[in-house]
């Protein structure tokens, strides 16, 4: 966290010059747009008459009236506990989002009639090619870091030409080059496990390169000691380096999980039916393209909230030995 | 008859073309309590970590327990196993708790089972004088209590030579003299010690052998009484004059 100072100030929303800039800004904002045509013009309708025709004393009222609303939610949500703060400004930001949805007119009952199999056949598939991508690189990770710290020359420049490859082509590519490439050598591929090794070395090349920084984190005493116990290389590394560098590995690799999660949606360029090609293609049918999209787009906010979860829990879990 | 647990001889060694040992000849026969000191960057700390080969020496021998030191794996493992060190920081494992700390060593390289090696544990832990801290974790530990702990899982391994490398000269004043005491203790029951520390009272009450260190060579060495009363070389007046002055 950022260790606050101890000097006590009034809370910043409450300061009356914040207020007052905060109140103009949005005041000029919306008095730049004429709203008098949308939902609020219609809100407001007792107050500014016919809105199409209440012309700049419209405007003026409903900028007025927003900027009083906004104004007066931030002074209020500044009184609140830390939390209520926190949950209250997740919501209207939600709410905010769903109004901007709405805007769309979709059709709920198309997006209800194609969820299961978006869940089923897409998310399924996208969650299963990262899972066990994730896996891989994670493997691939903790080699290509060992094999970068390494005095063995062969171990460094094979680990370093890898990183170095794998870092500087974009992901789109390596999956084509997998796919369509593996084949000139003879091995045909499925689409499924070519997506899974395209993602696995990426993203084992961009791991690797976390581990390493985290073990490289790790005081030059802790193998010194572990070494003068007598543990050899093996026990020092798992038992005694990993778990330690392992909280200053999982934020980042906690990232390259959701990034993963994300990138999944790559191999929808060579057939898979994951959750990205299923979003286009369901949708094309009926030209309701947005509702599949939105419907995706949720589905992978809500995967990876679950992952941001995860990763918390297991930052917590080591904080434990940091605990005074 | 007496039995040589480190036997040092011709022992050289440099960082790069900076020689830091010069034709270094010592040996610590069982039983025998030795304190090395000298000027910083005289090479006292570097000559104890050749004694268990955290550093390597390039030209000499150096016999630990009857096993020479050289670049064999297996030959190193068996040395460490046989000395234990305690460090200037510690180094315990942040992320082990105190008992455990004690644990692993016995667990894994000996194959001792996990109810052995904790009764082992813990009465070594009785005789550091702390068992009750034995489920905190380090940093939850006072400086000088961690220091005790790291003598613990020393001891745990049940070693032939204890090696100390400025053992107190990260403690507060205070938390200097339980470690000591600790020390005194373990040189009461015996054991094997070599020391590098400027605690020149520990020095005077404990050891049987004083080293004086300088620019990488033995400069002199003698019991502590003739060695704190008649120092004979003009490095070892200067130096005792420095840290005796206070």
């Amino acid at each position: 966290m950022l260790y606050p100072d101890t000097v006590e100030s009034e809370v910043l929303v409450h300061k009356p010059w914040f207020v007052a800039v905060m109140f103009a800004a949005i005041f000029a904002l919306f008095l730049t747009f004429d709203l008098s045509g949308t939902s609020m013009g219609e809100l407001m309708r007792p107050v500014i008459g016919e809105p199409l025709e209440s012309g700049i004393y419209g405007r003026f009222a409903i900028a007025f009236v927003i900027a009083v609303l906004f104004c007066l939610n931030v002074v209020l949500i500044g009184f609140a506990s830390l939390r209520v703060q926190i949950t209250i400004v997740w919501l209207e930001l939600l709410l905010l989002f769903l109004a901007f949805f709405k805007t769309f007119n979709l059709s709920l009952p198309f997006m209800a009639e194609k969820l299961p199999f978006l869940v089923t056949q897409g998310l399924f598939t996208t969650i299963y090619v990262s899972a066990i991508s994730i896996v891989i690189a994670s493997a691939i990770a903790i080699l290509g870091a060992v094999a970068k710290l390494s005095t063995n020359g062969f171990a460094y420049a094979i680990a370093s030409f890898y990183t170095s490859f794998f870092r500087g082509l974009p992901l789109l590519m390596q999956v084509y080059l997998i796919y369509l490439g593996l084949p000139q050598l003879g091995f045909i591929i499925d689409a499924v496990p070519a997506g899974i090794l395209a993602l696995s070395l990426c993203y084992g090349a961009y791991m690797t390169e976390i581990f390493r920084s985290g073990i490289q984190s790790i005081d030059r005493g802790q193998w010194e000691a572990s070494r003068s116990i007598g543990f050899g290389f093996g026990i020092t590394m798992r038992k005694i380096i990993l778990p330690q560098a392992l909280p200053v590995i999982i934020p980042p690799t906690g990232n390259q999980f959701i990034s993963m999660l994300k990138d999944s949606s790559l191999v929808s360029v060579i057939g898979v039916w994951e959750l990205m090609f299923l979003a286009r293609t369901l949708g094309q049918k009926s030209f309701q393209h947005m509702e599949m999209l939105i419907s995706a787009a949720m589905l992978y906010w809500g995967v990876s909230i679950c992952l941001e979860l995860i990763q918390s829990r297991i930052e917590r879990h080591y904080a434990r030995s940091k605990v005074r | 008859m007496s039995e040589k647990i480190i036997d040092v001889r011709n022992v050289s060694k440099w960082y790069g073309a900076f020689r830091v040992l010069t034709d270094v000849n010592l040996t610590v026969e069982k039983g025998e309590r030795i304190v090395i000191c000298g000027p910083s960057g005289s090479g006292k700390s570097t000559l104890i970590r050749c004694f268990n080969r955290l550093e390597a020496h390039q030209e000499g021998d150096i016999v630990v327990n009857g096993i020479p030191l050289h670049d064999k794996m297996r030959n190193v493992g068996e040395v460490r196993k046989n000395v234990g060190m305690v460090f200037q920081h510690f180094n315990l494992f942040p992320h082990m708790t105190v008992l455990m700390n004690c644990m692993v060593g016995p667990m894994w390289i000996k194959g001792v089972s996990q109810a052995e090696a904790r009764k082992t544990a813990l009465q070594f832990l009785e005789r550091v004088r702390i068992p009750e801290q034995a489920d905190k974790y380090p940093v939850q530990l006072s400086g000088g209590q961690q220091q005790r702990v790291a003598i613990a899982r020393s001891l745990c391994m049940q070693p032939a030579v204890m090696l100390f490398d400025e053992p107190t000269s990260a403690l507060d004043p205070e938390m200097v003299s339980e470690v000591l005491d600790t020390m005194t203790g373990l040189a009461r029951d015996g054991m094997t010690m070599v020391c590098v520390t400027h605690e020149m009272a520990f020095a005077r009450a404990v050891a049987d052998r004083v080293i004086f260190m300088n620019a990488g060579q033995i400069v002199e060495q003698g019991k502590p009484e003739e060695f704190f009363k008649n120092p004979q070389h003009e490095r070892t007046k200067l130096f005792l004059s420095q840290i005796l002055k206070h």
